[in-house]
């Protein structure tokens, strides 16, 4: 049975038994004035707030691009986040709290994630997240962690590292792979996701590859129009006139 | 095996096919782009109905039948694909963005159309970072190519189109999860009704569809939903990908014809478990779906065969786990999962899923008692259909299935880890042990 790790208090909670203090103020939204905020981080949130009609969606990746900044979501971090986005830092703590890639306690910015899900276990995920673990080490700029389904299941076992999907992982590439992500050098490059063509066998003829077949024109035959003009070629009649460019005087 | 092409898949690897060039050579946002947005949005609607899709994300509710629940009228209505592909098994939609990313955006022009919406957003799980990449390229390729915008092919109907990335969190695969996470809260899902169509996005009208459903519009247009409807199986029309993955020769994404037999997939297609060893169960449709057994290796795999079998189609991830393994720790890996994702919010979930694993702890040390494996399966009935979404149900029903299915298994261990746990004289009992052995007396 697991062990209940307790603070001295004898709770699972940090700080239950702490006094409310209700002479505090509640928490403001940081002021601009006072809050410096490195301008490349400013123009990434602004850039994604403006893609929604109300800037709170923009949290996430806000927060996202925060922790790229500092290497987790540190108090800083929620400060310049919230004073861009005119949020308090207490909304987007309870935010980044809930999500597994936002790290609100200190970690390493070189991210592993082994996937420990049913079909990678299955293949072996877990005795490779020890593995993994044993040969990162105590590296305080890499974090090595197991991590729920990545979806990426047909290359099991396999991890993320800083995004770059890599696998199947043999016990014998462990070493290799612990030192790539020290140097921050491409991982494992022939395990690559990106690399891996189609498992199915009927999905390609391969007639991309005969020449004088429909998938085999060349770059200069493809009939592209001419830049700034017209996306497409002009509309076929049989379609009839598009919405909202009806004749009028042709509706009965 | 059936002789149907494929449709989606069909050449894949071709290289430079996520480009607009490449996909544009290929008939992408041709004429059928054209076509489909020269009809009445009405008429779109009912193509889709006829078609008979129905939603490859997992609940497989036709497609046509939600975008006409969409309301009439001038209000802000959004469309949004559900691209947080995190059911366990499932990486069909990784694939299927990574490879022609434009047939999902193409699929939504024309379901943003047919459903009156002029925003749109992918809502893409945040692992899926180089996905999210040639996301982000093709859209600004349909961009500046005029596809997306104002006055898309010079009619009066305009898209605008944003990738957003999640964080890390199952449950955002969850239609109200996600749409809470996409206006950056937590992703708690929401009492229903209202349902999204009506209240979604912004309280403002939703249709919400999985990417593979998304980017099979097109196809529908291209070839009539009639005619499409003839591909398939009665209930279960089209095409279908599936994930297979677990202890098989060849894991990978395949297209195949819905009603094809579950045996051909799984040793036709994906070669069955290595040399030597047999099927002990199979996950039908990603980790959720209730497990069936070799017995059922000849059933149709189509959505409503599987649902007479007691299990389900889902998001068309098969996970098959022979004789090797035990199924208590397939049981324990699958319940920490969903213990894990649980967003919190309903009772029943949150504490039920804990409960689960930590009894299946207790099985798996040796420190339970026959007892408990009826207990474990009281918690799963008081879980289903006792909270606001289905999560806890997903654990429920293949936990279930599984206690069910392999009762006697399940004896055997725990008779087995408990003699293991049998004290050699002279020992101190563990401590955990001697309370349970106290309690016992």
């Amino acid at each position: 049975m697991p062990d209940v790790k307790r603070f001295s208090h004898g709770s699972r909670v940090p700080g239950w038994d702490e006094k409310v203090d209700l002479s505090k103020d509640p928490q403001e939204i940081p002021d601009p004035a006072t809050t410096p905020v490195p301008a490349e981080l400013r123009a990434e949130i602004e850039h994604h707030i403006a893609k929604y009609p109300d800037r709170r969606s923009a949290a996430i990746p806000a927060l996202a691009a925060a922790q790229e900044l500092h290497g987790w979501c540190s108090p800083e971090a929620f400060v310049q986040v919230a004073c861009v986005m005119r949020l308090t830092p207490a909304y987007l703590i309870a935010v980044a709290s809930f999500y597994d890639m936002l790290d609100t306690t200190p970690a390493g910015h070189k991210r592993v994630y082994v996937c420990t899900n049913i079909s990678c276990s299955l293949r072996g995920g877990r005795k490779l997240l020890g593995e993994l673990q044993d040969a990162v080490g105590d590296d305080p700029d890499v974090q090595v962690r197991g991590f729920e389904c990545l979806g990426a299941c047909d290359i099991a076992p396999m991890a993320s590292i800083n995004g770059i999907f890599v696998g199947p992982i043999e016990s014998g590439e462990v070493a290799e792979l612990a030192q790539q992500v020290r140097d921050g050098a491409d991982p494992l490059p022939a395990k690559q996701l990106l690399k891996r063509p189609s498992a199915d066998p009927h999905a390609n003829s391969k007639a991309y590859e005969t020449a004088g077949t429909d998938f085999a024109t060349t770059e200069a035959e493809i009939d592209r129009p001419a830049p700034g003009g017209s996306p497409l070629p002009a509309e076929p009649s049989s379609f009839g006139t598009p919405m909202g460019h009806e004749d009028p005087e042709d509706t009965p | 095996m059936s002789t149907q092409q494929p449709l989606i898949f069909s050449e894949i690897d071709e290289p430079g096919l996520n480009t607009i060039d490449v996909y544009r050579r290929r008939g992408g946002y041709g004429e059928r782009l054209r076509k489909a947005l020269t009809m009445p949005p009405e008429a779109l609607v009912e193509e889709l109905k006829a078609s008979g899709l129905r939603g490859r994300g997992g609940a497989g509710f036709s497609m046509g039948m939600k975008a006409s629940f969409m309301p009439k009228g001038t209000m802000d209505k959004y469309l949004v694909c559900n691209a947080d592909e995190s059911e366990p098994g499932t990486f069909k939609d990784r694939e299927l963005m990574q490879k022609i990313p434009h047939l999902l955006i193409e699929g939504m022009i024309i379901a943003a159309y047919a459903a009156g919406a002029n925003r749109a957003f992918i809502f893409i799980r945040g692992e899926y970072v180089q996905q999210a990449d040639i996301l982000d390229a093709a859209l600004v390729e349909a961009y500046d190519a005029g596809l997306l915008g104002e006055n898309i092919l010079g009619t009066s109907f305009g898209l605008s189109l944003a990738v957003h990335r999640g964080a890390g969190a199952y449950i955002c695969g969850e239609e109200t999860g996600l749409l809470d996470s996409l206006e950056g809260k937590r992703g708690n899902p929401r009492l229903k009704p209202p349902f999204p169509a009506n209240q979604g996005l912004y309280q403002g009208p939703t249709l919400i569809n999985n990417v593979e459903t998304l980017a099979t519009v097109p196809l529908i247009v291209e070839m009539g939903g009639a005619e499409y409807a003839k591909i398939g199986a009665e209930g279960s029309t089209g095409t279908k990908l599936i994930s297979i993955s677990g202890n098989v020769q060849r894991p990978g994404n395949y297209e195949i014809e819905l009603g094809m037999s579950s045996r051909d997939i799984i040793y036709g297609l994906a070669g069955g478990p290595d040399e030597g060893r047999e099927i002990k169960l199979w996950f039908p449709g990603g980790s959720s779906s209730p497990v069936l057994t070799a017995d059922d290796l000849d059933l149709p795999y189509d959505f409503n065969t599987l649902a007479k079998a007691g299990s389900m189609l889902g998001s068309g991830a098969i996970i098959v786990v022979d004789d090797t393994n035990s199924v208590v720790d397939v049981c324990l890996w699958l319940a920490e999962f969903y213990r894990h994702e649980s967003c919190g919010k309903c009772t029943p979930c949150r504490e039920g899923t804990n409960w689960t694993v930590k009894m299946l702890e207790r099985i798996q040390s040796g420190l339970a008692t026959p007892m408990d494996l009826d207990i474990m399966a009281s918690v799963q009935e008081q879980i289903i259909g006792n909270c606001l979404c289905v999560l806890g149900d997903a654990m429920a029903m293949p936990v279930g299935s599984m206690v069910a299915k392999f009762r006697d298994e399940f004896e055997a261990h725990i008779e087995a880890a408990r003699a293991a746990n049998e004290l050699v004289p002279g020992d101190e009992p563990a401590p955990e042990l001697a309370l349970l052995q106290g309690a016992v007396a």
